[in-house]
Formats: structure tokens, C-alpha cells, sequence
């Protein structure tokens, strides 16, 4: 399944990264420990969290991850949404919490 | 005259939830005296409201006490912030207590207690310290600069509320002044682990007196101030983290 289908199903904010929609998801990561996210999350990852600092960026872009949902309504800092543009990573938002969009997600590709 | 000088810029008292109530001014002087601290910084969670009865105890005493406080940024990374006076730690203060939504639950987190240098209870602070402010990091940081104050990551070698932890790996063009190890790792450890730009201070975190002067950090300073340990971690003037 990709980016832009679970987008879709999930009802998600494209605030950045328009042009890496196709990429194909593998799984999920919820952590917002962006420590335990470099160790533990893998290819493909869709990441679910509510950091909305601008590390995500970079690590997103680190271990190849399909895109971002940040969760709770919240929004990427500035600088988070400069650098996700440079990059070409997809942030997406939602209103949900993290539990809501990671049973959803994990139905819908599980 | 350059000496060295002890330093644990790293200590909580009884107004931090998670503490023992034995953290009391005398007892905290009395245990830093023991260790044969110099410099001691009183860092409470978002709060600054012991440092001024630490200070105040410690008159005609051998010790300098820093008003200081560890903030708890948005992103949930602890941050010691150092002040030359006490106004300059309350102006951060105000900041912090503006954007640090809840209320404390003392059965769940601990008393929050103010105290004066007689020991004597003032009240309860009913913020919920032990929460997270809404202040970016980076904002917290230029506040801390912007009232003349020294900031310091705390505890990069924990998982738990480190820039680390939460942010994986230091951001560039962070008015960030040092990194701060615990005792649990050493400085030879923590320079080859982290190899990094920032010098490294090593402090206690103590929450009960017998942790007082646990890690320490020695400086060669002409006098106990935070003006003098800026420079130390700049490497100005002749003055220096020895470690």
C-alpha cells in the first residue's frame, strides 16, 4: 500500500513532501523517542508521532521511512516543514491520537 | 588569581515532586560541604523558587550557590539553566510558569515545597512541575541566553527527558553552552561516545542528599560565579574545564 492510499483511507493534512506519495508503506512505527526510532524502526515505516521538532526530518530521511503523521492536531515547526520540503519527506497530519491512527493504520495493512 | 574549584551545577531540593523532603537547605549545604563542593546549582523542575533559601542559608559559608533551574522543553528535553542572580533566574521563571499547563497531584508525584533559608514551610507550589513546558527547545535556550544565563543539556547519557533520547542527535546552531553527563559514564567515556563540539560537565542530578557531589565537574576559575564558568566552557582567559 501506498503513501498516498493511506492518506486517503485515514483522511490525513499533506503538509509536505507532495512528491514522495507513491512510496510504498511496509509497516508502522508509534514512538516519539526519536532515539528509539533510529534503533528500531525499519524501511518503509510509516512513523506515527506528535514530535513535530525538525529532527524528524532528518531522521525519517536516515532510515528511509515512507512519511510522518503527526498526530493530536499538532503542526510541524517552521523550520521542521523547510527542511521536509529540501528533502522531498512526507508529513502528514491528523487530528486523531497516536492509539487511533496506529490501530487504523495496523488494520489496514496487516 | 586562577583555582580550582568543585562544581555540582546539578541539584534539586524539596520543591522538586520527585525528591526526598529531606532536601532542605541545611542538609543540602551540610552534604555539599561534605563532598567538599565549591559551587552548587540549585536546579528544580520549572522552578526556581528554593534557589533564593539555598543562597540565603549558605551566607558566611565557605560555598557559592547558583540559582538555577531545569526546564523540561516541549520536545520533553531537560535543560539546566544557570543564572548569575536570582532576578535573572525568576524572569525565566515567569516564562516557564506561563506555558506549563497542569496541576500538580501530590499522591501521584510527590509535594512540592517552598522553603526558607530557616527551613521553615512558605507553601506548596501546585504547578504541575513535573510536566513539560509548551516552549520549543530552542526558544528555551534563547531565553536562557537572553537573561544572561548559562544552558547545559542535562544528562545526554540517558534515555529518559536527554536531547538524545528525545531528538536522537544534537541540532546544529543550538545556543546550547555545555552537555552534561551523570555520574554513571566518565568524561574519557563521554568525549569518545559523543565526540562533540560542546564541552562536558559532569553533575550529580541529586535528588536525596547522599547523591550530593556524586559527579562534580572541576573548573580552574578566578571565582565561583556563573560569569567565570562561562568562560571556563568557552576556554577564555586562562580559565578551564579540567574536569
Amino acid at each position: 500500500m501506498t503513501v498516498k492510499e493511506i492518506v486517503e483511507t485515514l483522511n490525513l493534512k499533506i503538509v509536505s513532501g507532495q512528491e514522495s506519495l507513491d512510496m510504498e508503506v511496509t509497516s508502522g512505527y508509534t514512538s516519539d523517542l526519536l532515539s528509539d526510532v533510529i534503533a528500531n524502526s525499519k524501511e518503509g515505516n510509516l512513523w506515527i508521532t506528535r514530535q513535530t521538532h525538525q529532527n524528524i526530518v532528518a531522521v525519517a530521511k536516515l532510515k528511509d521511512l515512507a512519511g510522518i503523521i503527526i498526530v493530536n492536531s499538532r503542526e510541524p515547526d517552521e523550520d521542521t516543514l523547510r527542511k521536509a520540503e529540501e528533502e522531498k519527506v512526507s508529513i502528514l497530519c491528523s487530528e486523531e491520537m497516536a492509539f487511533e491512527v496506529s490501530g487504523r493504520l495496523y488494520a489496514l495493512i496487516r | 588569581m586562577l583555582r580550582q574549584f568543585k562544581a555540582d551545577l546539578h541539584v534539586h531540593t524539596c520543591l522538586s515532586p520527585c525528591t526526598d523532603l529531606d532536601m532542605s537547605p541545611k542538609r543540602i549545604l551540610a552534604a555539599a560541604v561534605k563532598k567538599k563542593i565549591d559551587i552548587l546549582g540549585i536546579c528544580d523542575h520549572n522552578s526556581s523558587e528554593n534557589s533564593l533559601a539555598i543562597m540565603n542559608a549558605a551566607k558566611g559559608m565557605d560555598i557559592r550557590v547558583i540559582p538555577g533551574m531545569e526546564v523540561t522543553s516541549q520536545e520533553e528535553v531537560h535543560v539546566i539553566a544557570l543564572f548569575g542572580d536570582v532576578a535573572n533566574a525568576l524572569k525565566l521563571q515567569e516564562h516557564v510558569y506561563s506555558r506549563l499547563p497542569g496541576e500538580n497531584d501530590e499522591e501521584a508525584f510527590g509535594m512540592q515545597v517552598i522553603v526558607n533559608e530557616k527551613e521553615e514551610v512558605l507553601g506548596f507550589n501546585e504547578k504541575l512541575l513535573v510536566g513539560a513546558t509548551t516552549i520549543p527547545l530552542d526558544d528555551i535556550l534563547r531565553l536562557i541566553h537572553g537573561f544572561d544565563g548559562v544552558s547545559i543539556a542535562s544528562h545526554i547519557d540517558r534515555e529518559a527527558f536527554s536531547i538524545l533520547g528525545q531528538l536522537g542527535f544534537i541540532p546544529e546552531n543550538l545556543e546550547l553552552d555545555a552537555l552534561e553527563i551523570s555520574p554513571r559514564i566518565s568524561f574519557a567515556e563521554a568525549e569518545k561516545k559523543y565526540s562533540t563540539q560542546y564541552p562536558i560537565t559532569c553533575s550529580s542530578d541529586a535528588h536525596y542528599p547522599d547523591d550530593i557531589g556524586k559527579g562534580f565537574t572541576c573548573f580552574l576559575l578566578k571565582e565561583g560565579t556563573v560569569a567565570e564558568i562561562r568562560k571556563a566552557l568557552r576556554d577564555e582567559d586562562g580559565r578551564k574545564v579540567i574536569h
